[in-house]
């Protein structure tokens, strides 16, 4: 198992924010994580890298406990959060951007070839390699946060909102992208409001509400779901 | 009213969405104070003017300790700049990190004869070698002792206080400046009293003009229309110069330089990309400490009596000047500083020498009110 989390409480405060979440991601797998807004979907995320210390429960990644890593270190083993909002550095430009994702690495030239790589994905992203980051659009800078994220070589990738305020049309690009990265060999944890989407390319998914997980099952038994459909497909 | 009038659409465009500007409010009474700066600014240019004409050799001369002033304080001011791109905080023991420079190389060149090292160790050197790596050494240690002791500070007073309101970083910042001003004057560590500075290296005088470039001796003096110069004016012109170019270089070209510009964006996601964004901070206080030392020992060999208090007002200016070229900003603080050491020179030489100090901090208070974001600095929104 890649990645398996055992009854993690976070709390924020006095707020119990996630409250005994238990999920697994296998080698090669796609996991989505569906749930409305607050359900602690980006927390889960920010605790398993580290960003957030669970006060109780583990997360074990390639049978080494890291629960209680830091996250600079828990980038080094090949667990690279892109986080909701895209967050890259607007003042730097798209090359330096890059080459902070690669942060962890030395080797330039294989640095360099894992950068001509995302261009393949992004060949967007090679156009504008010079530009600042801040004067990318919504969906070019969605591209260079996940370029970015690619560029330490993660086994685990984790995906915060990938199609957040993107236009249908960049949604499917994304996705697309998504299903290459996996196919290439990366393990996903995609964490998603558009569970129609996200049902579409992964292959198991777990639905979070208010910090418990209350339904796991396989992508295509979620679609077919009737409580799924009711609350996150917006189908009767 | 004329005057503001015609100002108006220029100046409307310019302003934009300045945070916390004291003039959103009343535009009226914005209007009587710009006009107010802009025929004070013409008064200004009037006297100078004036005086360039008058004694083009006396206003050369002021120019001249200017630069020397400004370039100092250039290399104080980038401490506080970076610091503050990175952490936002304004980091008011900057000052004193510059005298503790200043301290060390005084018991670096007194008591342990430092700078004489190469001519015992290698008799047969040649007297300019072993003064110019005399002198470095002094210089390297005293750059080595701030980086430390600012890393110090940062780990035991700042760090602890990353999440709590800026103001209380602030304060504790002036505490820790109070702290080694007051630590310093005991009579075991630097003693509270003028010390005569020993320079590692002699200083001499020259003067351009009249018959050429040549050196001021007893037997040589000055021409009366030349313009005298000394060696370690030189000296800090081309320093704090080449430590402006290494700075940029770094912060433009290397890893750590990428990392500094991505901590001062955004520490979480940059922790995400494997930063250790705590050993960027240190790195972040420790250059800027030792450019600071090495103003210490340049401002020292310059004015040579040191005492505990000596960082004080050189520190204050060069905040001013990070402001005044907008904080945060590298090439500002260039910028800034020349134009203060320029202010303080021109005001000594004209209107009188402690008023220098008024006007230095005059500038402050108007850069606050008209351009508060500083000349390079971007009209970003503050993040509380």
């Amino acid at each position: 198992m890649l990645l398996e989390i055992n009854d993690l409480h976070v709390y924020y405060g006095a707020i119990h924010a996630l409250q005994g979440v238990s999920f697994n991601v296998n080698e090669g797998e796609i996991v989505t994580l569906i749930g409305a807004n607050g359900a602690g979907k980006s927390t889960t995320l920010r605790a398993i890298s580290g960003l957030l210390t669970p006060r109780r429960g583990t997360i074990r990644y390639k049978d080494r406990d890291i629960t209680s890593m830091s996250a600079e270190d828990i980038v080094r083993l090949g667990v690279c959060h892109v986080p909701e909002g895209r967050r890259i550095f607007a003042p730097l430009t798209v090359r330096e951007n890059l080459e902070l994702g690669a942060y962890t690495r030395k080797d330039k030239a294989e640095i360099d070839k894992t950068m001509q790589r995302v261009f393949a994905s992004f060949p967007r992203l090679r156009e504008r390699i010079n530009q600042l980051g801040g004067t990318l659009s919504g969906g070019e800078q969605q591209m260079l946060a996940m370029g970015r994220g690619l560029m330490s070589r993660p086994s685990l990738l984790l995906l915060d909102e990938p199609s957040m305020g993107l236009s249908p049309l960049l949604v499917e690009e994304i996705f697309r992208i998504i299903k290459e990265i996996n196919a290439q060999g990366t393990s996903i944890l995609l964490v998603e409001q558009n569970a129609l989407m996200a049902l579409s390319v992964a292959h198991r998914a777990y639905v979070l509400e208010t910090g418990n997980i209350v339904l796991q099952g396989s992508a295509r038994d979620m679609r077919e779901n009737p409580q799924v459909k009711a609350a996150y497909l917006g189908v009767a | 009213m004329q005057q503001a009038s015609a100002e108006r659409p220029r100046v409307s465009q310019s302003r934009q969405p300045a945070p916390l500007s004291p003039r959103a409010s009343g535009a009226g009474l914005a209007w009587i104070g710009r006009g107010f700066l802009l025929i004070l600014a013409a008064v200004v240019a009037l006297i100078l003017a004036r005086n360039l004409l008058d004694n083009p050799r006396l206003f050369a001369q002021i120019v001249i300790s200017g630069l020397q002033l400004g370039f100092v304080y250039a290399l104080i001011a980038l401490g506080y700049t970076m610091v503050y791109g990175i952490v936002r905080l304004i980091n008011f023991a900057h000052g004193d990190v510059f005298m503790v420079g200043s301290f060390v190389s005084f018991f670096a060149v007194s008591r342990f004869s430092l700078h004489t090292w190469p001519e015992t160790a290698f008799p047969g050197m040649s007297p300019d070698l072993s003064t110019l790596i005399g002198a470095i050494s002094v210089i390297l240690l005293s750059m080595v002792v701030c980086a430390i002791l600012a890393v110090v500070i940062e780990r035991v007073a700042y760090k602890p206080l990353r999440n709590a309101p800026r103001i209380t970083a602030l304060i504790t910042a002036i505490g820790v400046s109070f702290f080694l001003e007051f630590f310093g004057a005991l009579n075991f560590v630097f003693s509270p009293r003028f010390i005569p500075y020993q320079r590692p290296f002699d200083v001499y005088a020259y003067y351009i003009g009249g018959s050429g470039i040549g050196m001021v001796t007893p037997s040589n003096p000055a021409p009366p229309d030349s313009i005298t110069f000394s060696s370690i004016f030189v000296i800090i012109v081309i320093t704090s110069i080449l430590m402006q170019a290494l700075l940029q270089w770094l912060v433009k070209r290397t890893k750590m330089g990428k990392a500094m510009r991505a901590s001062a964006v955004d520490k979480p996601t940059t922790r995400l990309m494997g930063v250790n964004v705590d050993r960027v901070i240190s790195f972040t206080f420790a250059i800027g400490a030792a450019f600071a030392g090495l103003a210490g020992v340049l401002f020292a060999i310059a004015y040579p009596s040191i005492h505990t208090q000596l960082g004080i007002l050189p520190g204050l200016k060069a905040f001013v000047a990070a402001v005044l070229g907008g904080i945060g900003s590298i090439p500002g603080a260039l910028v800034g500083a020349l134009i203060m050491g320029q202010a303080e020179s021109l005001t000594a030489g004209y209107i009188s020498t402690p008023m220098r100090d008024a006007v230095a901090f005059t500038i402050l208070i108007v850069v606050l009110l008209v351009r508060p974001t500083g000349i390079f600095g971007e009209p970003t929104g503050e993040k509380a």
